[in-house]
């Protein structure tokens, strides 16, 4: 059991660095197309949410359908950091680490504000209470206005972007439902694989320890782990924050990708995509989120040139692929030759000695 | 005045949430599964009903009927290709199943109708009637609304009563297993189960666009997020609390646009909900299951 948790690991890492590599001797010698070098940063950002998220709904075992939410946390708090602290800070890389800090500690605060109250609900209350806390963030970030000064930060709220009361020099940073405009591009292909090697490795290691196990443990039977004295509200709001500091880190690394930004970009269906990506990869295995985001990231793109219908087909295979995986029939073959593949695999063990 | 006016806008905007909001909590029900393609079907039934009435230019009863017709074959067909097979697959498959079947359902209207807005004229007429000296008026649509919702509650609550099929769906409901024994056809109740959810969300669709014509491949999926939401409040798998649920969450956004905030109204009406599932964790009128351990 410990030795195959541990191949796994080591097989994860692997597969990223060596995609890492892949993908940068492809884009050192321009053998890799425009859109898709623009995705790069969108695929990094959409693997880290899939593996945070896989660690809320895979590993503590709780739906969440709110997820973009705190990407949409981490992601404004990020930026406003990174934009307002352009003169103390001229090094980039450092700027950057500051925004994701930064966007990972907002979001954790306020997936520790959800996570007090919507953890005490079990099942698809808990699942709606997110979607909720989702649209929530979503609403109160349109009606959200930031600017900068020499004295500092402005808010403002429900009101447009005059009366933030601005100094002289002072810029408007979030404009109300206008967003976020000249965003400085600080992200990085390297630093989203940076970013993704750091969650794997949070998350990894938080699912290989002692709190990992009572979090699993409260997933597979909550009455029995409460019977061993296991606290429920601490290791569940342990998963859930991490998880959505995760996001926050992603958010920032997104946004930072692109010039502008709204937060109606953070909806409801943002945080479908990315359960998709966790569903299809496989509830609780890591690789699987990583795999699957970035394959379903660059399908869309794969598919331009069925232009109109690409979407389409998204649906479709989505469909197909979930019908398939869950067909019994389809399910035993698969078993029977996995067997037959052991079996003969150990025969050839035992011929060797 | 207006306090009495915002009432009535609400009962109807929220009768309209109750009657999807149905669909929802009887395929929870019976099914187990979260159905988010129903928002689409919504979408579906208005644009059958749209073509019928604006284009080939027939009466909009017929219109009405044809596009419930069309929406109880949809729900069908989509039972039967996607949800049939997954019947004992683990919950979240099935949830993004019915993820795909709104995606499907969305791009295909993309692709046959694009997404340019089409204006709805409303079935049931835009004139409204005058009260207390022309100081309260009310729409007629939203007095159709309010009476075709409480004519299908009133229904179904017969239905679900004192027929047969409907006694085959409640037992269906509360145990699968045990109900087949008895004799009764499992996979044809479920499929029964989603043709009324399906002709509902085709009168849903009716109705919305015809007190918001703007309609657009996209319509669905806010409302269907939002009766969700109602099926919830109101404690789902339960017929009355999706009415209650449904109007109470009508009511509460319309009062939240016109005396909080318009860009807040959604956020107001989420926070009344976390609010109240706290409290009762399992909806208004949700009962609660004893964990057997």
């Amino acid at each position: 059991m410990r030795t195959t948790q541990k191949r796994n690991t080591w097989f994860t890492y692997a597969l990223v660095i060596a995609a890492f590599a892949i993908t940068q001797g492809f884009v050192q010698s321009g053998n890799i197309t425009s859109t898709l070098k623009g995705q790069l940063v969108p695929i990094c950002a959409y693997v880290v949410m899939a593996v945070s998220l896989n660690l809320t709904v895979g590993v503590l075992g709780e739906l969440s359908l709110g997820h973009a939410g705190f990407m949409s946390v981490g992601a404004f708090s990020g930026v406003v950091a990174c934009m307002s602290l352009a003169d103390a800070i001229p090094s980039e890389p450092i700027r950057l680490v500051v925004g994701i800090v930064i966007g990972a500690v907002c979001a954790g605060l306020a997936g520790v504000l959800v996570g007090i109250p919507v953890l005490r609900l079990n099942g698809d209350y808990l699942a709606i209470v997110t979607l909720a806390f989702g649209e929530i963030i979503k609403n109160l970030i349109n009606c959200l206005s930031v600017g900068v000064d020499a004295r500092g930060l402005h808010f403002s709220f429900l009101s447009n972007a005059s009366a933030l009361n601005l100094g002289e020099g002072g810029k408007i940073i979030i404009n109300g439902p206008m967003g976020i405009s000249g965003i400085p591009k600080l992200s990085t292909f390297t630093a989203g694989f940076i970013l993704i090697l750091v969650t794997l490795f949070i998350v990894m290691n938080l699912v290989n320890s002692r709190a990992g196990r009572a979090i699993m443990a409260l997933r597979d039977n909550r009455i029995a782990a409460e019977s061993v004295g296991i606290p429920i509200t601490k290791y569940k709001l342990m998963a859930f924050v991490t998880s959505a500091a995760l996001a926050g880190a992603a958010g920032t690394l997104y946004a930072l990708n692109f010039s502008t930004i709204v937060a109606s970009k953070f909806n409801f269906n943002t945080s479908i995509l990315i359960l998709v990506y966790v569903v299809l990869g496989g509830l609780g295995n890591i690789w699987g989120s990583v795999v699957a985001a970035t394959v379903l990231t660059i399908l869309p793109e794969m598919l331009r040139g069925f232009n109109d219908y690409r979407m389409l087909l998204y649906a479709i295979v989505l469909i197909l692929v979930m019908l398939a995986t869950n067909n019994v029939r389809i399910r035993n073959t698969f078993h029977t030759l996995r067997g037959r593949f052991k079996k003969t695999s150990k025969e050839g063990a035992s011929d060797e000695q | 005045m207006s306090f009495l006016s915002h009432l009535i806008s609400g009962v109807s905007l929220g009768s309209i949430y109750a009657i999807i909001a149905l669909g929802y909590t009887m395929v929870y029900g019976i099914a187990k599964m979260l159905n988010f393609a129903h928002g689409d079907v919504i979408m579906v039934g208005a644009y059958a009903c749209f073509f019928i009435v604006s284009r080939y230019g027939m009466s909009p009863l017929l219109g009405v009927l044809l596009s419930v017709a069309v929406c109880t074959l949809l729900g069908i067909l989509i039972e039967r290709l996607a949800y049939k097979p997954l019947r004992a697959a683990p919950s979240l498959a099935v949830l993004i199943t019915a993820i795909g079947i709104s995606y499907l359902l969305q791009n295909s209207a993309q692709l046959l109708w694009t997404s340019n807005p089409k204006v709805f004229t409303s079935v049931v007429g835009a004139g409204s009637l005058k009260f207390a000296g022309g100081r309260l008026s009310i729409s007629v649509t939203a007095i159709v609304t309010i009476v075709i919702c409480a004519v299908i509650m009133l229904a179904l609550t017969w239905f679900t009563g004192k027929t047969k099929m409907g006694k085959a769906m409640r037992a269906c409901s509360e145990d699968k297993g045990a109900a087949q024994l008895m004799g009764i056809n499992v996979n044809f109740t479920i499929s029964m189960t989603f043709a009324i959810g399906s002709a509902l969300a085709a009168i849903a669709g009716v109705l919305l666009c015809s007190a918001y014509p703007t309609l657009m491949p996209t319509t669905g999926s806010m409302p269907g997020i939002k009766a969700f939401t109602a099926a919830v409040f109101g404690g789902i798998g339960s017929i009355p609390g999706a009415l209650l649920g449904g109007t109470l969450l009508g009511i509460i956004e319309i009062f939240g646009k016109a005396y909080i905030s318009t860009q807040l109204s959604d956020a107001i009406v989420f926070a009344v909900l976390i609010i109240v599932l706290l409290v009762k964790p399992t909806g208004l009128l949700g009962t609660r299951i004893q964990e057997k351990v």
